[in-house]
């Protein structure tokens, strides 16, 4: 039986980390993989932490709780490291990616003796130099898509553009900079 | 071919929705069906389906309108959850009494108080009563196959009673994942047309509807209606047969999981099952005879073949997202140990309540309760017949 990955994301409401997680399914899904992308809705206020979730299996999968033992935590907002117990249950050799302009192992004291390994992407940088505008998501998508190595990169890319010109049919011009901003992140991240 | 997608459960609803293409549909938003009459409104402003939108002020209004609709000879779809439904209530009846097939999506949502938008059961089973087919969904495929077998059977002329698809709020009708939609074309050819034998706007054959029925007819009126619901159960198996031809994928009254030489097993509806089949794989590793059956129709209730199919068990457990404050188990325990009664006096059984207002499951815990059945396998006692699970005691 194929391995399932599980990831948990935590970002803040309005950032996207929702969006983000059914991007990556959706680019899971093209490249031929079983998904599941889904929220942990509370409260929806602007600004509050928020967790969302994905499985990606070579198999069907039907577990439906939410997860407790991730391979992988993504934190889209750097703030949530003192907020939020970001490492809960996170397994010793998975890995978790925060966006930050900071280097990996300044997290490392701030994440409760987690011993496995840690990544950071500067997203904001990214997105204001590739689109004119802060949207970590992409970036986003693009370190863990590195990462995890759970598509085969050029697949990855070609999913996320195919994905991008649906997503954007009535904006076109801000394909471009998106796809810019997905394959620096690809190569910008730091800790591999 | 199927097309491969991925969606979530009130996207694949509302697409469901698009290939049917009702004549009415009419609904009021509530959390978490809200997008299904966003999505589908608009396909109606896109020009994607010819159906007639109404937009009504409560979920009250939105039945009277479907009832209305469907009554005037109309094919008539709608969503709610919740509040929304229990809003419906007295509407329910009328619409199941009137033998109006309308299809409902009900995206399972806790009830009030306390107030809380996430998932269990205690909407839908507390309209168990009020006439309306209950089919259930572990994923967003089943809501999209019940969804499209569920207008067959409503307008099946030996049936011609309203039907509910039902399904977890949030964590069925907002998770994505893969999917297989049928073509639109498919699906049409497989609903056909609508051709109601009695409808008000058929001028060649003026109807009343929904006229006083005194004792001396209102006995009997029930007693069709009861008919039309045994009815159903042979419907829902024709319809079942001829969409396994289309897809492949095959439904009954309830799924059997690993039960063949099962010694223990549970009975539970919903996304949940899906997570306790993971359990029941862990389970079979070790060398337990584990197994699980979830139910797909709870109305009308498949007495006997549930019976007979728990009945070579040594212990099951019911598991109900719902609480009847009777103290003596949730609903579906209830009914499924009076089938048992008949088929199954052998096989111990015990209830469990669990995961109210959208307390999440986990495989760990559903673990325990296998754990816990074979204790009683182990010791021939049940300790505990009415059982909570995952709450703080």
């Amino acid at each position: 039986m194929g391995r399932m990955i599980e990831i948990r994301w935590h970002g803040r409401g309005g950032q996207g980390a929702k969006t983000a997680s059914l991007l990556l399914a959706e680019a899971a899904f093209d490249t031929g993989k079983y998904v599941q992308g889904f929220p942990e809705y509370g409260p929806e206020r602007m600004g509050a932490p928020i967790t969302a979730y994905n499985r990606i299996s070579d198999e069907p999968i039907t577990i439906h709780s939410n997860i407790y033992e991730p391979d992988y935590v993504i934190v889209v907002d750097e703030t949530l490291v003192l907020a939020v117990d970001v490492t809960a249950g996170l397994k010793k050799d998975g890995a978790i990616v925060i966006n930050s302009a900071k280097d990996p192992e300044e997290f490392r004291p701030l994440l409760r003796g987690f011993e496995g390994k840690i990544y950071t992407i500067d997203a904001r940088k990214i997105s204001v130099e590739e689109l004119g505008r802060y949207f970590p998501n992409v970036p986003m998508l693009g370190a863990i898509a590195k990462i995890t190595k759970l598509m085969d990169e050029d697949a990855f890319i070609k999913a996320m553009e195919k994905s991008f010109h649906h997503k954007f049919a009535t904006k076109p011009h801000v394909i471009d900079g998106n796809m810019r901003a997905l394959k620096r992140a690809m190569q910008e991240v730091k800790g591999l | 071919m199927a097309i491969k997608d991925k969606l979530s459960g009130n996207e694949a609803i509302a697409v469901a929705m698009r290939q049917i293409d009702p004549d009415v549909v009419a609904a009021f938003p509530i959390t978490p069906s809200t997008e299904v009459p966003q999505y589908f409104s608009q396909f109606v402003a896109n020009g994607q389906v010819h159906t007639e939108f109404v937009a009504v002020e409560s979920e009250h209004s939105a039945m009277s309108a479907c009832i209305g609709a469907e009554a005037a000879g109309a094919r008539t779809m709608t969503a709610t959850s919740s509040q929304g439904l229990a809003l419906m209530w007295e509407m329910l009846y009328i619409a199941a009494s009137l033998r109006l097939p309308i299809v409902m999506s009900v995206i399972n949502r806790a009830l009030s108080g306390p107030i809380n938008i996430h998932n269990d059961h205690s909407d839908s089973m507390g309209a168990r009563d009020s006439g309306w087919i209950q089919l259930y969904c572990e994923n967003n495929q089943e809501a999209y196959d019940n969804l499209i077998q569920a207008i067959r059977i409503a307008e099946h002329k030996d049936v011609q009673l309203p039907v509910m698809v039902c399904y977890d709020g949030f964590i069925t009708s907002h998770a994505v994942e893969n999917i297989e939609l049928l073509e639109d074309e498919k699906v049409k050819a497989f609903i056909g047309e609508y051709k109601p034998e009695h409808y008000l706007l058929d001028k060649d054959n003026p109807i009343s509807m929904g006229p006083l029925d005194m004792p001396a007819y209102y006995f009997e009126h029930k007693r069709a209606q009861a008919e039309a619901m045994k009815n159903a159960k042979r419907v829902i198996l024709e319809v079942a047969q001829e969409f396994e031809k289309l897809t492949g994928r095959k439904y009954g009254y309830f799924e059997e999981y690993k039960m063949e030489d099962a010694e223990v097993a549970i009975v539970i509806m919903n996304s949940t099952a899906g997570t306790a089949k993971f359990v029941v794989n862990e389970l079979r590793k070790q060398g337990v005879k584990a197994g699980l059956i979830k139910m797909r129709v709870f109305r009308p209730f498949p007495f006997e073949e549930l019976g007979k199919a728990l009945s070579h068990l040594k212990a099951v457990a019911i598991m109900d997202k719902a609480d009847s404050f009777s103290t003596a188990g949730g609903p579906l325990f209830t009914e499924v140990r009076s089938a048992m009664f008949d088929y199954a006096r052998d096989t111990k059984a015990v209830s469990y309540i669990y995961g109210l207002g959208g307390r999440d499951v986990r495989t760990d815990e559903i673990m325990t309760v296998y754990q816990d059945l074979l204790e009683i396998v182990r010791t021939g006692e049940v300790k505990s017949t009415f059982n909570y699970l995952g709450v703080r005691e």
